[in-house]
């Protein structure tokens, strides 16, 4: 048997950390529990979703043109806009607007974009301390990992481990095991880094082109301590997160809330319009707005992977992805998991590169079923995965990347054989009297599952038998 | 960077399409509160549902409510916007008994950094109203009242009339005007700052208050 891929390899040992998934099948049947709960009205939900999806639809259509208002709307608020091409891009823009400021200390609400420019490596290398406020992403940060979940990154941890991740890092802090205690210490530790830190970083659910407003929902008020407590803020944000209207944000706002954790409404939603006014005595001096590329304008030019641009990252598809709920996030290896992950990461990073990611798919449908803005998540991972053995070059980033001669031959001689009935018959004969001859070990397959071996006698036969092939 | 941005523009104008879709209709939930008192009950069991603590008093009542709240929770030093709209009421109310101490949100945030995380124990502000369907309170922190007075207090006392209680977001943003002029910073707040980044198990008191007690006047 062939030595497992790097996605091979992180599944098998993902399957093998029990404790860490059946903290995450915990999680994840809870979130699609409270969802269900939060949606009583099937019909009423299939109209929010016709909103939303309407709404994302539109902005996406007009991209360009709405980027250009926010960027005056946000000129007009005092907001400075940057445009990043890469991740680079954005870092070094971050890192330039620190640096204006003399900046040691970075304190950080929870941001995906951050993660997806690597930003804390970035930042780090260039002696700034960057530091995670929100507390799931304190938690991977103290325990040196990435996010298993966009929404929740440190689901796949209980309390005893975060309890002891606490007592070794901070060994002066009274510690105990339960959550309130736990979330008191952090409370405690990150209130010091609020209370010094030169600049605060976050990321925006929602872009306003209209009035320049970013908005922001959080639970635990890590938003608006970064946000409102240091003389700089500094948003980043992928481009398709604009929309045109402040009166787009309350179906959307209701469609990612609820669809994200089954809240009627997150603790805190912050619009964010400027930074401090001369006559306000609290507030940021600047507020800067990195808008990250990032391949985004790659996804925008092809008509259907387009589709997965209208994302709102509530993490519904992950949430009730029978793959992502046995594996958890880490398994992927990217930034972004679960079902959106398995669209957005292969398309940008390549599919040479990534495109195995796509096999790594029942294409069950839940993932569409759930999504808030109807984004066909299935079909989009079916087209990645046609398009990493099509022989013509067209469609993602390493088209024809995982195109296998043997592989190739086989579906071509399955093809000829469906489409000629002839042929069929002999083939489906052939299979069933010589069934002896079938291997009783397929590698990798057989190892979990029974050998599927051809029946005695053909569909076909058993048909004819009864009468049915002529009804 | 102008470069990146006419880079960016430029692959999405080529990529654009010639027409965008029309809007469909934002379906109203039956749900939604009609009439006042739909509205109050509303609004007041969505925040007892987290830990929120929701009272009712006369418009002459409240600054004597928010002083008997803060002493029965032990508050030493009370915060509050020096030039917004509580200001005289507050001020009237602990001339006679300074019990807790206000304090006024004075002076830029720089001036008194430490004091404010470390030595207040509450603050109180008004609100621009609230939104029944989610149980938030709408408020417009601004010179009047700053935005970390709502913020870095472990207690956070806050006035809502019942007059301006709206459905819904929708509602409050149409109603409001929202549109037409936004503020640095616009919120809503829907009960006291809460994580479930633990066992997805919910805990409260994490970084903003850790109580968030409404007193609306009725």
């Amino acid at each position: 048997m062939a030595a497992p891929s790097e996605l091979g390899g992180r599944i098998g040992r993902a399957l093998g950390n029990a404790a860490a998934r059946a903290n995450i099948a915990r999680a994840m049947y809870g979130l699609q529990k409270k969802r269900l709960l939060a949606f009583p009205d099937a019909a009423e939900l299939e109209r929010l979703r016709d909103a939303g999806e309407a709404i994302k639809r539109r902005a996406i259509a007009r991209l360009p043109e709405l980027l250009e208002t926010l960027e005056a709307s946000c000129a007009r608020n005092g907001t400075q806009v940057h445009w990043a091409e890469t991740a680079e891009d954005a870092n070094r823009l971050v890192l330039d607007i620190l640096q204006r400021h003399g900046a040691r200390d970075l304190i950080k609400g929870k941001s995906m974009v951050s993660e997806e420019m690597g930003l804390n490596a970035a930042l780090a290398a260039a002696g700034i301390e960057p530091i995670e406020s929100d507390l799931g992403e304190f938690i991977i940060q103290i325990g040196g990992e990435g996010p298993s979940h966009i929404i929740a990154p440190a689901v796949h941890k209980s309390r005893f481990e975060v309890a002891a991740l606490f007592r070794e890092h901070f060994p002066d802090l009274p510690h105990g095991d339960e959550i309130e205690s736990l979330c008191a210490s952090a409370r405690a530790i990150l209130r010091r880094r609020f209370r010094a830190a030169d600049a605060g970083l976050s990321g925006a659910n929602f872009l306003v082109a209209e009035t320049g407003t970013l908005v922001l929902v959080e639970n635990e008020g890590n938003g608006r301590l970064s946000t409102t407590a240091p003389a700089v803020h500094i948003a980043v944000a992928g481009i398709e997160k604009v929309v045109e209207r402040l009166a787009d944000v309350p179906p959307l706002l209701r469609l990612l809330v609820r669809s994200a954790t089954g809240q009627p409404i997150t603790t805190y939603v912050n619009f964010i319009s400027g930074p401090r006014k001369a006559d306000e005595k609290d507030g940021p001096r600047e507020v800067h707005l990195v808008l990250l590329d990032n391949g985004r304008s790659r996804l925008y030019a092809d008509p259907e992977l387009r589709e997965s641009l209208r994302c709102i990252r509530c993490g519904a598809c992950m949430n009730h992805c029978p793959v992502y709920v046995r594996l958890g996030g880490h398994a992927y290896g990217t930034v972004y998991p679960g079902p959106i992950g398995t669209v957005l990461e292969p398309a940008r990073a390549g599919l040479g590169r990534l495109g195995e990611l796509t096999e790594a798919s029942t294409l069950c449908g839940a993932c569409s079923e759930v999504c808030p803005v109807r984004i066909p998540l299935p079909s989009l991972i079916h087209r990645l995965r046609h398009d990493a053995v099509r022989t013509d070059g067209a469609g993602a980033a390493g088209s024809g990347a995982r195109r296998r001669r043997l592989e190739a031959l086989v579906w071509r001689a399955w093809a000829f054989v469906h489409a000629r009935p002839a042929w069929y018959r002999l083939w489906t004969a052939t299979a069933t009297r010589l069934r002896a001859l079938a291997p009783r070990r397929i590698a990798g397959w057989s190892d979990a599952r029974a050998t599927p071996r051809p029946a005695t006698r053909s569909l076909h036969a058993l048909a004819r038998e009864r009468g049915l092939d002529r009804e | 960077m102008s470069d990146a941005r006419a880079r960016i523009l430029g692959r999405l104008r080529a990529a654009a399409p010639a027409s965008a879709p029309d809007r469909v209709p934002v379906p109203i939930s039956p749900a939604t509160p009609a009439n006042q008192a739909d509205l109050l009950a509303s609004f007041r069991a969505r925040l007892e549902a987290v830990r929120a603590e929701v009272h009712l008093a006369d418009a002459d009542g409240w600054p004597a409510l928010v002083q008997r709240l803060a002493r029965a929770r032990g508050v030493a030093r009370l915060l509050f916007g020096a030039d917004g709209q509580l200001a005289d009421a507050l001020r009237r109310q602990f001339a006679d008994e300074d019990t807790p101490a206000l304090v006024p949100y004075a002076d830029p945030i720089e001036a008194w950094k430490g004091e404010l995380f470390s030595g207040i124990d509450a603050g109180v502000t008004s609100s621009l109203g609230g939104i029944a369907e989610t149980g938030s309170v709408i408020l417009w922190p601004g010179p009047a009242e700053p935005r970390l007075l709502s913020l870095v207090p472990p207690v956070h006392f806050v006035i809502v009339a019942a007059a301006q209680l709206h459905a819904t977001l929708a509602d409050a943003i149409a109603a409001q005007r929202w549109a037409e002029g936004m503020p640095t910073n616009a919120l809503l707040i829907s009960g006291p700052s809460k994580s479930a980044d633990i066992e997805q198990t919910i805990a409260y008191g994490v970084h903003g208050p850790k109580a968030f007690v409404v007193i609306v006047v009725t």
